[in-house]
């Protein structure tokens, strides 16, 4: 179960620029790749990862197979509004990895 | 016009030879990852890799750290005991511990690397089942203790029953392998900072493991990396674990004595 982190300024001022680190451990299988036997893995990576902000989207990346394992993904927004920031990676086989945090701009 | 052809030809040709990652020993932010003539394989990264590993959020290794910090107070084995039941904190009991590593155990009768001195407390304090060498559990644990020695100068025990150990090392570090006929020497003290075609060579500090690899896409040991190097030099490698590995790794930490453990380091 891939364990995901993020780390950003939790009270930044009003109009502040905030840089959000984001890491997840997963292995970013690509597809291409044959086993001992010959026998193509199966592709297996993260294949979206979204941001929204108090439900509206604020950041969003499809990710594709050639990202090494373990993707981090950093991006700026400004702050201008407090709430809950949900950080949602989708695996290809279906699953969603969530994180939420709070965030108060003053 | 063919005199300008000549002329960018010429350019082209005396122009700046491959462009290494920037380097100035006085550099005071390089001053921790040297000691003497040593370097740390830091002073050999691309400045990219370097930050990677200066900041512990973006360090891919910590991810190791993280779950090696939730073993190490998950009780195991017929004694129900985990590693925090005997040692407590890791940051105050295992403080310098990684630094003088391999070190000659009274208990086993030879020199062990930390993998194995983890592996011989499962089983005799824990009664669990030893970790497999490069597991994610073993490596996990391995990188969580070393790196409470971070900072700290390494330092290895090479006299006394440690010293046949150390000389087997040596031997292996000075003989000629392979189809290519190389030994370790060759690249690591006669001619790094040199380059084999676009390979920067370093000085193969050990000072640094357990290290996220980038080719590798994970963390590995030590031995992994020795392991590499042999096929490189189509030589068989030895089994990870093996007597040779840790006589060698023995005395790479002699020979990195002085530089600080970097554990975990990123390279690339």
């Amino acid at each position: 179960m891939p364990t995901p982190k993020v780390k950003f300024n939790e009270t930044p001022a009003k109009g502040e620029i905030v840089e959000v680190k984001t890491m997840i451990d997963h292995d970013m299988e690509s597809g291409q790749r044959k086993d001992a036997a010959g026998k193509v893995i199966a592709r297996k990576i993260i294949n979206t990862f979204t941001v929204t902000l108090n439900g509206k989207p604020l950041f969003s990346a499809d990710l594709a197979p050639a990202i090494s394992a373990n993707p981090a993904v950093n991006f700026f927004f400004t702050a201008t509004e407090g709430g809950t920031l949900d950080f949602t990676w989708i695996d290809d086989d279906g699953s969603r990895y969530g994180l939420s945090r709070a965030i108060t701009v003053t | 016009m063919r005199a300008l052809l000549v002329a960018l030809l010429l350019m082209a040709w005396v122009g700046p030879a491959l462009a290494d990652p920037p380097f100035d020993p006085k550099d005071p932010a390089m001053v921790r990852y040297q000691a003497g003539i040593k370097r740390s394989g830091y002073t050999f990264a691309e400045p990219e890799t370097r930050a990677m590993q200066d900041d512990d959020f973006m360090n891919p290794a910590m991810l190791w750290v993280e779950k090696g910090e939730k073993l190490w107070s998950t009780a195991e084995g017929g004694t129900a005991k985990s590693c925090a039941s005997c040692h407590g904190k890791a940051e105050d009991s295992m403080k310098g511990v990684g630094a003088h590593y391999p070190k000659f155990d009274k208990g086993a009768g030879k020199v062990i690397n930390l993998e194995q001195r983890i592996n011989i407390c499962r089983v005799q304090a824990m009664a669990a089942p030893e970790w497999k060498y490069e597991s994610e559990p073993l490596l996990a644990m391995t990188t969580y203790v070393k790196m409470q020695s971070r900072g700290v100068p390494v330092a290895v025990a090479i006299d006394g029953p440690a010293a046949p150990w150390f000389d087997a090392g040596q031997r292996f570090y000075f003989e000629r392998r392979g189809l290519n006929d190389v030994a370790c020497s060759h690249c690591h003290v006669d001619n790094w900072g040199r380059h084999i075609r676009t390979e920067l060579l370093s000085q193969g500090m050990s000072n640094g493991f357990p290290s996220y690899r980038l080719k590798w896409q994970k963390l590995g040991s030590l031995h992994r990396r020795l392991a590499g190097c042999n096929e490189e030099i189509r030589a068989e490698p030895y089994p990870l674990g093996s007597f040779e590995y840790v006589a060698l790794e023995l005395y790479l930490a002699w020979r990195a004595q002085g530089l600080l453990v970097e554990t975990p380091s990123v390279r690339k």
